[in-house]
């Protein structure tokens, strides 16, 4: 049941979307080092630290690794932290993002995704994010820059929780760096929807502790006779914790409806989809493309539906498989490789699908690397192509195809 | 049994004595302080003390004499390191099991 | 042929129990490689696992079988487990897994049955670190035993000949060191008492 509230509607960029969204949460910590397309929003977090709208700690850095090593200990001791990256930055972190995972800390980070070198390109594909895919983070994409906004909020809400660290992933200038209306909400609903961060890990003098030392493979016994965690079991409740993210973030998007008047609770987008037989799939920015594909492949009869994936990690399989269900053909748009594979979304949807009772053709295409642009209208011709392919043989192809000029 | 009940969701552990084991088995030579060139010991007085500030494993006791709990001293040698007058040999011994 | 069941191929599985620097994992290391040189196609030699300390209780494995070894994992039932420091005997993993018809071979100036262990298996006792001083295999304050105790390992087991042993301290050691070695492994042979 949504309130009725006054729209406070502003043109923004991604990157503005984004520092206000870690303004209003009340951030308490900002470590972060500059990489396009990023830098907007570290320096708009910095301007604000430093004309006193935001109490906050800014540590400007000498590194990446370094923003997250920073990030940890702030959040460790109890401060509401976070950065943002983009491509070999968050490669850079990769170390201490599997860090701020296993220490179970709810770090949230902005990643504007950018493609990796070599050869250098500082325009936008996912395989920055893709990258860090098993470093124990939530994974959630935007599609446009009120999703950046509300996600951001939203990733406070569900780290703190979980105490699974949420990486909010957008693509970098197609969203970073593109201005579109934005509904900001005031900072006193904000507040009612982010209660302050009550840490796991509490730094007490009179009660010292020891966090995440040599921890061996067995459990072992601590100095207070409690059975303590090995390291595997240590993973597992990581993985749980993963596995129960999922309740979590419907949950809080839920939630954020009932206060702000915009539904996020959902793991993925849905467009008619109710009565499709081809299900265009495709996560980002290109899930909004995606819906203008579907308008044109609609208007020549031909019934589409678009799943626009918001949560990566966890996967929603069961969710994934609901979605799917009446689908003959699911063409899946990847801004990503697995080298040797396919694209890292059409894996999840195969992987998903494996033992259910849908037998649907699936066709993969990597498209927009490094910037390459990608219109409806192409997304209109592969899934075509796709339909075609059917005529020949319904089996899986091994590899995918690739929209480009070879 | 398993080991959920201990609540925690990272490594976490309360720092005490005997936290690694009974370190002072790892030791081969042992380190003896002799009181008679030993600076607080001869004085009489609370001072100089180095042993016990750069005993990695904190095992030096500050007192007259400083007193090494050979339970977890590991037989390092720091303390005959650095100190000033030479007061500490490190010597052979027979283990003895339990 | 037919193919050959793993099962069938169960190694001789030694477990080698001494303290950080006296040797221990060359020891596992030289008897692999000895039974190799004596036509063992499978064996494996390898320490226990983790952060190894100069001064603290440590283990090291040696498999041995007439096919090439799959298993991996650490060695829960030994065939025989040599004990290079009596010190160790209090505690309870030197012992674990080893079963009535197993050998224990302790490093110890007692007979077998002074040793006072409590559960049925073969014993073989020498005093390696007695046989060692007197030659002056001591390196940095430290009397090496790990040589020595092969021999009283292979006299008691027979698992390889002294001959093959020989070949293969030859093999890798320094020419410097390999007769004080040999000595301390024949003085030792000769010295074993066995007990059941």
């Amino acid at each position: 049941m949504a309130i009725q509230r006054k729209a406070n509607v502003h043109i923004l960029d991604g990157n503005q979307a984004a520092a206000i969204a870690a303004m209003m949460s009340r951030v308490q910590v900002i470590a972060a080092y500059p990489i396009t397309p990023q830098t907007p929003l570290t320096e708009q977090l910095s301007r604000y630290v430093e004309q006193g709208e935001l109490q906050a700690e800014y540590v400007a850095v000498e590194s990446e690794h370094s923003a997250m090593a920073v990030c940890t200990s702030a959040s460790l001791v109890g401060a509401r932290t976070f950065t943002a990256t983009s491509s070999h930055g968050l490669a850079y972190m990769h170390e201490m993002l599997h860090w701020a995972a296993g220490a179970r800390l709810p770090i949230v980070l902005a990643c504007v995704n950018r493609a990796i070198g070599a050869p250098w390109n500082v325009l936008n594909d996912q395989q920055d994010s893709i990258s860090q895919r098993d470093t124990g983070w939530i994974q959630i994409y935007c599609r446009n820059n009120q999703e950046i906004m509300d996600t951001i909020i939203q990733a406070y809400r569900i780290a703190e929780q979980v105490f699974v660290p949420v990486m909010v992933c957008y693509d970098g200038y197609i969203l970073s760096h593109t201005e579109m209306p934005v509904d900001v909400p005031i900072q006193e609903e904000v507040d009612r929807y982010l209660p302050s961060y009550q840490p796991h890990t509490v730094l007490d003098p009179a009660n010292p502790k020891n966090y995440n030392l040599v921890t061996l493979a067995n459990p072992r016994v601590g100095v207070d006779g409690k059975l303590c965690h090995g390291y595997m079991e240590l993973r597992y409740l990581l993985q749980e914790a993963l596995q129960n993210s999922k309740e979590v973030i419907v949950k809080s998007g839920k939630e954020f409806n009932q206060l702000f008047g915009r539904d996020y609770a959902n793991v993925f987008w849905e467009d008619r989809n109710e009565d499709a037989e081809i299900t265009i799939v495709a996560m980002g920015s290109l899930a909004m493309e995606a819906i203008v594909a579907a308008d044109m492949l609609r208007e020549q009869g031909i019934k589409v539906g678009v799943l626009g994936l918001r949560v990566f990690r966890p996967f929603p399989k069961s969710e994934v498989v609901q979605a799917l269900r009446k689908s003959k053909l699911i063409v899946v748009f990847d801004k990503n490789i697995s080298y040797g594979s396919e694209g890292a979304t059409c894996s999840e949807i195969k992987s998903a699908l494996y033992g259910t009772y849908i037998n649907a053709a699936i066709r993969n295409f990597i498209v927009g690397l490094g910037g390459r642009d990608i219109k409806a209208r192409e997304l209109v011709e592969a899934t075509k192509k796709a339909i075609a392919s059917l005529k020949e043989t319904v089996v899986n192809p091994d590899y995918p195809e690739w929209i480009c000029e070879i | 049994m398993g080991t959920r009940d201990c609540n925690h969701i990272c490594d976490e552990s309360s720092p005490g004595i005997g936290e690694a084991g009974r370190t002072g088995e790892w030791r081969t030579l042992m380190p003896v302080i002799d009181d008679k060139k030993c600076t607080a010991s001869k004085l009489n007085k609370p001072t100089c003390f180095l042993c016990w500030l750069y005993c990695p494993e904190a095992v030096i006791t500050k007192g007259i004499p400083p007193l090494i709990n050979l339970e977890y001293c590991k037989g390092c040698g720091i303390c005959l390191q650095v100190c000033p007058v030479q007061a500490i040999v490190m010597i052979h011994e027979e283990k003895i099991a339990d | 042929m037919p193919q050959k069941s793993s099962l069938n191929n169960r190694p001789i599985e030694i477990r080698w129990h001494g303290r950080g620097g006296q040797g221990a994992i060359t020891a596992a290391k030289i008897i692999a490689a000895a039974a190799y040189a004596k036509g063992y196609r499978g064996v494996t030699a390898a320490p226990s696992f983790g952060a190894e300390r100069r001064g603290a209780p440590v283990s090291a494995s040696t498999r041995i079988a007439s096919e090439p070894i799959m298993v991996v994992s650490q060695v829960e039932k030994p065939d025989i487990v040599v004990v290079l420091d009596h010190t160790l005997l209090s505690y309870p993993d030197v012992t674990q897994g080893l079963g009535k018809d197993g050998w224990m071979i302790v490093n110890s100036p007692l007979l077998p049955k002074e040793l006072g262990i409590k559960f049925e298996c073969n014993v073989a006792t020498a005093d390696a670190t007695r046989v060692c001083e007197k030659l002056g295999l001591i390196v940095a304050g430290l009397v090496i035993v790990n040589t020595a105790i092969l021999g009283a390992l292979i006299r008691a087991t027979k698992i390889v000949d002294l001959p093959t042993l020989e070949k293969v301290i030859r093999e890798r050691f320094p020419a410097s060191t390999v007769e004080i070695n040999l000595a301390a492994i024949n003085k030792t042979y000769e010295i074993t008492r066995s007990a059941k």
